[in-house]
């Protein structure tokens, strides 16, 4: 290259390379996270038909459950199309530009509990009032409660709840010295993280070589937290994240994990995570109902048999969903019956038997059955009874509208400095602060 | 007749205007109002509120901070390694095709592709380079959240994937090299080492000025090596920001946050960078011609 070319002229292309690159960058950021979008078509969407499309993130389960087939087949004029983004983190930003704009929604679109109060409190008049439409006591009071408005307009029906339990390896107990019966565990415990907590230091005094106890800090306290009345807001959207006595005990249970030898020291659902599982590296994990498959596929066959699942310290819920109808619906109609078809008890019950996402309608508790693999595959343990106990007494608690960043903050910047940069639990405390100033703008 | 050449060019001119000077302008726009990504509508004029919050912010400075040590421990090694490569290719060798096409291979590679490998060689747990390191009598280190080590980490995925490409830039200058220079240069009795310092690099002066400012515009917008990197909330650099670069510092204020309005200015910001290393561009290019 031989730049010989007259200085003006380069000085406009120069400018213009580096303007058309950095707008380039303020435009496509949002492709760049690594966040595939993919239509997967459940129809051929012939004509004369009225076509639905579904947005939904991460795995459903109900095309897998083959409740869109079966939904046409009841519906011959009906077409499902299902739009799946994977990552949350790439949907939901996507779905609140859409949802603003009017325009680009699919005519049903999916909402994660991490992400339901902000769309239940400055969405509420794009989203369809579903309330009306519904028997609302089909659905658990504080999954109800947590896509309603004040005003009581609720913008989407319940999927699935999180229900936690402990997951456990009872191969690796028995070598430590524990107790490997699930009723007397969870008697152990009850009531109390700090007794978890406790049995973990235990644990760690016969630890067979290269185990822990746990997976990582985070998802003890996630688990604690799940547990407590309240979170980071009051519910009339005061933030009391610093303030709040739940947020403490969880965080003190959680110092107490990092600050010991007991942790895997893992971010959960990082590839190291599900190595963790296949080497049998951790001894326990707070298990929501939906990471049971999860378990069962990265724990592989080594794993078979060996987990067993008791009742956690106390009920608590991690994820879950929502089901709302965009007023930017063209066939707002034919997409409300839908939604109300795929969240009834009687469907809710099969996607549990196909990938064990809990029904958030208690009437489908009485006979749900997981799949027999699953069942052997946790030592046999009374899956179902332990999820749909825990279900019923869950605290209703409040998500706030920047719910997740804080938890973030805490989990990723605080807990993490303490469990893997070992720094003291105030130096935690302190960094994860000054991330929450910056995420509220204080 | 004098308005087809302008009828050819006009199609990326309006591509353009479209997708990329709309947009930064409406950029601007928004940099200088509160915008939240759940309420879009509702602006509120914020004057230059988001740049001075930036300016006294300390995630801010430690950005830029990052965004520098990573450009400078990437940039620096690569292009030394690209000018040896290509040099040692401008030889006569065997099979000259098929070593430019390996050296390309690595920017053919998504970065996505390519990152996820590097994470797992850095794996804290089990990772190939922690297991090297056991054999020389190294503790395992934890890249992901160490200060330096990770900043370390991520430049060498960005060395991996830019080096056989700048190689390749200048092994393309050095072939336009007119030989009859190093006929002259051995002549005088000068090594090999020698025609390479006194004959080779002097004339790639300009390429490599090109190099460096293409190199140094990547470095600044350094995005998604960090945040794949980072696995989890990727877009945070680790608990602590150690690899919290510019562009991910925007990308978690405006996607994560959702504080559309600081998410602009940071962009904006960036492009003033852009913009200022693009004016020092031409200022030490200027001289250079100069002293020629």
């Amino acid at each position: 290259m031989r730049a010989r070319t007259r200085t003006g002229r380069r000085k406009v292309v120069v400018l213009a390379a580096v303007a058309s690159l950095g707008a380039g960058l303020l435009a496509g950021c949002a492709e760049d996270s690594g966040g595939g979008s993919s239509n997967s078509d459940g129809g051929d969407g012939g004509s004369g038909k009225t076509t639905l499309s579904i947005g939904t993130f991460g795995v459903f389960g109900y095309k897998q459950a083959g409740l869109y087939d079966e939904y046409m087949k009841l519906n011959p004029d009906v077409s499902i199309k299902e739009n799946v983004t994977t990552r949350t983190d790439v949907y939901w930003p996507k779905t609140l530009t859409r949802l603003q704009a009017g325009a680009g929604t699919d005519d049903i679109q999916a909402i994660e509990i991490m992400n339901v109060t902000e769309a239940v409190e400055t969405q509420a008049d794009k989203f369809v009032d579903l309330g009306k439409e519904v028997d609302k006591s089909q659905w658990l009071d504080w999954k109800n409660a947590q896509a309603t408005t004040k005003d009581g307009k609720q913008i989407g029906l319940g999927t699935d709840v999180g229900p936690m339990a402990i997951c456990y390896r009872k191969d690796l107990f028995e070598k430590a010295g524990l107790e490997t019966d699930r009723t007397k565990l969870a008697e152990q415990w009850k009531g109390d993280w700090g007794k978890y907590v406790d049995l973990g230091k235990q644990y760690m005094e016969k630890a067979p070589r290269g185990t822990k106890f746990v997976d990582s800090a985070s998802s003890v306290y996630n688990a604690a937290l799940g547990g407590e009345p309240e979170r980071y807001y009051e519910t009339d959207g005061t933030v009391i994240w610093d303030k709040s006595d739940s947020v403490k005990k969880a965080w003190d249970v959680a110092m107490e994990v990092a600050t010991s030898d007991m942790s895997a020291k893992l971010k959960q659902f990082d590839k190291p995570w599900d190595q963790g599982y296949s080497n049998g590296t951790f001894a326990t994990v707070a298990c929501p109902a939906w990471m049971i498959g999860y378990i069962q596929e990265k724990s592989g066959a080594s794993g078979k048999g060996k987990w067993d699942v008791a009742a956690a310290p106390t009920a608590a819920n991690w994820g879950g969903a929502f089901l709302g109808v965009p007023t930017a619906s063209k066939n707002q109609k034919e997409a409300v019956k839908l939604a109300k078809w795929l969240t009834a008890p009687e469907q809710q019950a099969k996607v549990f038997a196909k990938q064990a996402s809990f029904p958030s309608t208690p009437s489908a508790y009485a006979d749900l059955k997981p799949a027999a693999a699953t069942s052997a595959y946790f030592s046999n343990a009374p899956i179902t009874e332990i999820f749909s106990k825990s279900a019923e007494t869950i605290p209703s608690q409040y998500f706030g509208i920047k719910d997740q960043p804080i938890n973030t903050a805490l989990t990723d910047i605080g807990i993490l400095q303490v469990e893997q940069k070992g720094k003291s639990p105030e130096e935690g405390w302190d960094a994860a602060t000054k991330e929450i100033k910056d995420v509220l703008g204080q | 007749m004098k308005a087809s050449p302008y009828a050819f060019i006009s199609p990326f001119f309006i591509f353009f205007g479209a997708f990329s000077l709309v947009p930064l302008l409406y950029t601007a726009w928004y940099s200088l109002h509160n915008v939240q990504l759940s309420d879009l509508d509702n602006q509120t004029w914020a004057g230059l509120d988001n740049y001075q919050n930036l300016l006294s912010s300390d995630f801010f400075w430690n950005s830029l901070w990052v965004t520098l040590v990573i450009g400078v421990i990437s940039t620096v090694p690569q292009l030394i390694m690209a000018i040896g490569l290509a040099h040692l290719l401008n030889y006569k060798l065997r099979g000259s095709t098929v070593w430019r096409v390996v050296m390309l291979t690595p920017y053919a590679t998504s970065v996505a592709a390519a990152t996820l490998v590097f994470v797992l060689l850095y794996s804290w747990d089990g990772g190939m380079i922690n297991w090297l390191l056991d054999f020389v009598g190294v503790d395992p280190i934890n890249w992901r959240e160490s200060d330096w080590g990770s900043k370390f980490a991520v430049s060498t995925i960005v060395i991996w994937r830019w080096t056989g490409y700048n190689a390749l830039i200048y092994l393309a200058a050095m072939q336009a090299i007119p030989a009859d220079l190093y006929e002259s240069a051995s002549l005088d009795g000068a090594n090999r080492w020698q025609q390479f310092r006194h004959v080779t690099v002097p004339q790639l002066r300009p390429t490599i000025l090109f190099t460096v400012v293409v190199s140094t515009i990547g470095a600044t917008q350094l995005f998604g090596e960090p945040l794949l990197f980072g696995g989890v909330s990727g877009s945070k650099g680790g608990s602590g920001h150690d690899y919290q670069t510019l562009g991910l510092y925007m990308y978690d204020q405006g996607w994560v946050i959702g504080n559309l309005g600081k998410a602009s200015a940071i962009a904006w910001s960036m492009f003033l960078i852009l913009l200022l290393i693009a004016v020092i561009n031409l200022l030490v290019s200027r001289r250079l011609r100069k002293s020629q």
